[in-house]
């Protein structure tokens, strides 16, 4: 039998704890608390796709609210065409934001550096226009669901089971990731953002490496898309828009660049600071601001970076 | 002799300058070939065009029978050329062990693609053993686990060369394996070059004569874009064009 | 049509000097420190908050421009010495995070001390009406704009191109160690830069004042149109700065005018309907997208 690691140890308690946490508030009363939980896990959902293409792959995306809102109007359009169930529209959600970035990363991928960045942020600003001036797409004001998507024999409707479809989902996507790390294409990926030119030189099909991981990165966040309008109950501009492409980021580099639980660990203290914040200040993102710059001067690897001590 | 790579009139130009000026040369198959030449002379460039890092304005590249004049870097490197560079490139952050597993890795022809996602790489267990092999044989034995930012430049040197063989190249192109290196460092990677003699075709560009003279089978300068003189070691440093042109009266 | 479009050109060119006044300092500070600045939105909504205020309390327009720009270099040296100086030998994601941090900041702040209601600023009373011009009317104060525009453009071609301290601010775009070696004082020039392109944003900010709404958010907008003009120019070229927003103010302003009507002429009414409004939308960020594509470095590229 294979020895189990301590930190597998905390990993599965975490889990525990996490898969527990719904009970526990129903118990309390704080059932409002549930909606919030599940908006935690779907940013970190969305996050860790992000730090995949970021952190992994060495390509600072700056377009990610896009895939993110794909996957939200996805769900959304198929919702007013009448189709409802989550077996089809989720996967159809995780397609288009797949589809969306192949297209985007095949021309994306020719440039390097800041005109990444720059490209990435160009098609992700198009996709928000375009989408605001699609009538059927509702516009400015996005697309309101019905209902939320029907996942026979889970009941979504309940608070408590979107909580856990969310949390299987991000704790299959996690393991995924660390499969995917340790795999030859991980370790092909590593090579890549290392040097690039000697990958080539090896013979690597580098702009295929570098084009599925910029795929696979975007596709989970379609997926969070379609969960987070599922949560929200529509698909908004607002999740188009670049500002959300910055706090996916924001909450990556705070979590920390390249670490497994980088994505999660950014969106949950991003999201949480916000919130706990909320309630003492109308003003909570001034206090946001400052604890990131904080951050930024004194622990520049996240914060993840604080407890796994790597050289 | 069997010619593994073929070039005739190959020529490359940058603005008004003739880089390359009507290139021929040929490597046979098993022989370890010396490109000299004075600064200047487009030595790189011409390793440039063999590797495909640049294309030709005019002229033929054969490589094992297969026109390889258009192909890209990728498509020599699958037909099995392989290059090293002047400036040191390897993973800086990798231990020494993975930065060979992955020249051993991107051989397709053995292991298939590397788009594989779910199996661990340290499952196949073969590479390993090979990558560990090749770094035995360059001398980086005791250095398998360190990263590779964190070993002498010599010792990068060596890396390099295990990584470049690794792909298991049919023509290996060296651009000056020595450079930046001190004596010590310098004799032990001449001597693993000289135990690569008649297994493995090389194109070596050095600077040092006494190291190409030590290590060539045959030798060919480069002066001004073009090849003056094309053989033995001792053809070569006899050849009156050569004399004066390059090595002036030292020797 | 002829005075429609006319007029559509006169407020293309008037948006992309505006663009301009926000993209010089961007591009500078871009291409010399090479720093990503997401906050530049910010000074640009800061000045036109100090800018409304001013003006309110002084009842006059040109006491509020001068505030804010004056106002607006003094928050820029603050942060510049404070903050980014720190940054700029960071990776870009640093630079993000940051930054982007900074918005949330100025955001806030303005909320804290203005509200979270629009602010009101009036053109000056002698402005206000429409002028005529070779026979056809045109706002008055649109007209001050593309003045003011255009001679701070020439101001800061003669800044750059004539003297010593243009010739650093070059030399720093285009090698920033060779400008080092030369004894250019480098962190005091970035201290400059960083403050003369917070007082051009603010600018930008309190003079679009009264044609657009003062208010929070009102910079994150803008901020991405001067990074598509920055990149179209070419990062580091207050030349390529200059074209690219007259570009993209033109592109965007006749585009929005025109194309519905254009593809109304051309295509059925139902695809113009939903088409024209997304296509006119889009267009700067495909041109951006294709200049990026092809011509990576931009029209100017300040880095030999």
């Amino acid at each position: 039998m294979k020895e189990v690691r301590p930190a597998t140890r905390i990993e599965v308690a975490l889990l525990v704890a996490a898969a527990v946490l719904p009970l526990i508030l129903q118990a309390l009363g704080e059932d409002y608390h549930i909606g919030f939980a599940t908006r935690l896990l779907i940013f970190a959902l969305a996050a860790t796709g992000l730090n995949f293409i970021v952190g992994y792959g060495g390509m600072v995306a700056f377009g990610h609210a896009a895939f993110f809102g794909i996957g939200a109007y996805a769900v959304a359009l198929m919702m007013t065409a009448g189709i409802f169930s989550a077996w089809i529209t989720w996967p159809v959600a995780v397609a288009a934001a797949a589809l969306a970035a192949l297209l985007i990363g095949a021309v994306s991928l020719r440039t390097r550096g800041v005109y990444f960045i720059m490209i990435t942020l160009a098609f992700a600003q198009m996709i928000y226009y375009s989408v605001i001036s699609l009538e059927f797409a509702g516009g400015d004001d996005g697309l309101s669901l019905e209902q939320r998507s029907t996942l026979a024999p889970l009941d979504l409707a309940n608070d408590a089971t979107l909580y856990w479809v969310t949390l299987a989902l991000l704790s299959i996507c996690l393991i995924a990731l660390k499969r995917l790390a340790a795999s030859r294409y991980g370790r092909a990926l590593t090579g890549v953002r290392q040097n690039e030119t000697r990958m080539a030189a090896l013979g690597y099909p580098v702009q295929h490496i570098k084009l599925v991981c910029f795929v696979v990165g975007s596709a989970v966040a379609g997926l969070a898309g379609a969960l987070l309008a599922n949560q929200n109950g529509m698909a908004s501009p607002s999740q188009l828009y670049w500002t959300q492409s910055g706090m996916l980021l924001v909450m990556v580099i705070l979590g920390g660049v390249g670490q497994r639980f980088g994505g999660m660990l950014g969106a949950i203290a991003l999201l949480g600071l916000e919130e706990v914040l909320g309630r003492v200040t109308e003003h909570s993102h001034f206090y946001v601001g400052l604890a990131l710059l904080a951050v930024v001067l004194f622990a520049p690897r996240g914060l993840a970076g604080l407890w796994t001590r790597q050289k | 002799m069997n010619t593994l790579l073929g070039i005739a009139g190959l020529k490359r130009h940058f603005g008004g300058l003739w880089a390359t000026n009507g290139v021929d040369l040929e490597v046979a198959a098993g022989e370890i070939h010396a490109l000299i030449g004075p600064n200047g002379a487009g030595k790189t460039t011409l390793i440039h065009l063999i590797s495909g890092a640049l294309l030709p304005d005019a002229g033929t590249l054969q490589f094992a029978g297969t026109d390889i004049t258009r192909r890209s870097t990728h498509d020599r490197v699958a037909l099995g050329i392989t290059r090293s560079y002047q400036i040191t490139q390897v993973f800086p952050h990798l231990s020494l062990l993975e930065n060979v597993r992955l020249a051993v890795q991107s051989r397709r022809r053995d292991w298939g693609s590397s788009l594989r996602f779910w199996r661990p790489a340290s499952a196949d267990v073969r590479m390993i053993e090979e990558a560990e092999e090749r770094l035995v044989r360059v001398g980086l034995a005791a250095a398998v686990s360190q990263l590779a930012c964190d070993v002498s430049h010599g010792e990068q040197r060596a890396l390099e060369l295990a990584m470049a063989l690794a792909t298991r190249p049919r023509l290996l192109l060296l651009d000056e394996p020595m450079a930046g290196m001190g004596p010590e460092e310098s004799e032990h990677m001449t001597r693993l070059i000289a135990s690569l003699k008649n297994e493995q075709t090389v194109l070596l560009v050095e600077h040092d004569m006494d190291i190409v003279f030590r290590l060539a089978d045959r030798v060919s300068v480069l002066v001004s874009g073009r090849i003056i003189a094309s053989g033995t070691p001792s053809f070569v440093r006899e050849h009156p064009a050569v004399r004066s042109a390059y090595l002036g009266d030292e020797l | 049509m002829t005075q429609l479009i006319l007029e559509q050109a006169l407020n293309g060119l008037q948006f992309g000097l505006m663009l301009f006044l926000l993209a010089a300092g961007l591009t500078l500070v871009f291409g010399i420190m090479d720093m990503v600045n997401l906050s530049h939105g910010s000074l640009y909504m800061g000045g036109a908050y100090f800018g409304a205020a001013a003006a309110q309390a002084s009842g006059s327009f040109l006491v509020g421009v001068v505030v804010a720009m004056l106002g607006m270099a003094a928050v820029g040296v603050i942060l510049e010495v404070l903050l980014l100086r720190r940054l700029y030998l960071r990776d870009h994601l640093a630079q993000v995070l940051a930054t982007f941090a900074l918005i949330l900041i100025a955001n806030d702040a303005v909320r804290m001390i203005w509200g979270p209601q629009p602010l009101l600023l009036n053109p000056p009373a002698a402005l206000a009406g429409p002028v005529e011009l070779f026979g056809f009317i045109y706002p008055a104060y649109r007209l001050l704009i593309i003045g003011v525009g255009l001679a701070v453009a020439v101001f800061l071609y003669l800044l750059i191109s004539h003297t010593r301290a243009g010739m650093w601010v070059r030399a720093g775009a285009a090698n920033r160690e060779m400008a080092e070696t030369l004894g250019v004082n480098v962190r005091q020039l970035f201290t400059i830069i960083f403050a003369l392109g917070a007082a051009l944003a603010a600018a930008a900010g309190v003079l679009l004042g009264p044609l657009l709404a003062v208010q929070v958010g009102m910079g994150e907008n803008i901020l991405i149109l001067a990074f598509v003009v920055i990149v179209i120019g070419g990062i580091g070229s207050i030349r390529g700065a200059l074209l690219g927003s007259l570009l993209v103010g033109i592109v965007d302003t006749l585009g929005r005018a025109l194309l519905p009507t254009l593809l109304r002429a051309t295509t059925a009414p139902e695809v113009a309907a939903h088409l024209g409004p997304a296509l006119a939308s889009i267009m700067i960020y495909l041109l951006m997208a294709g200049m990026l594509f092809w011509r990576p470095q931009g029209l100017f590229p300040a880095r030999a």
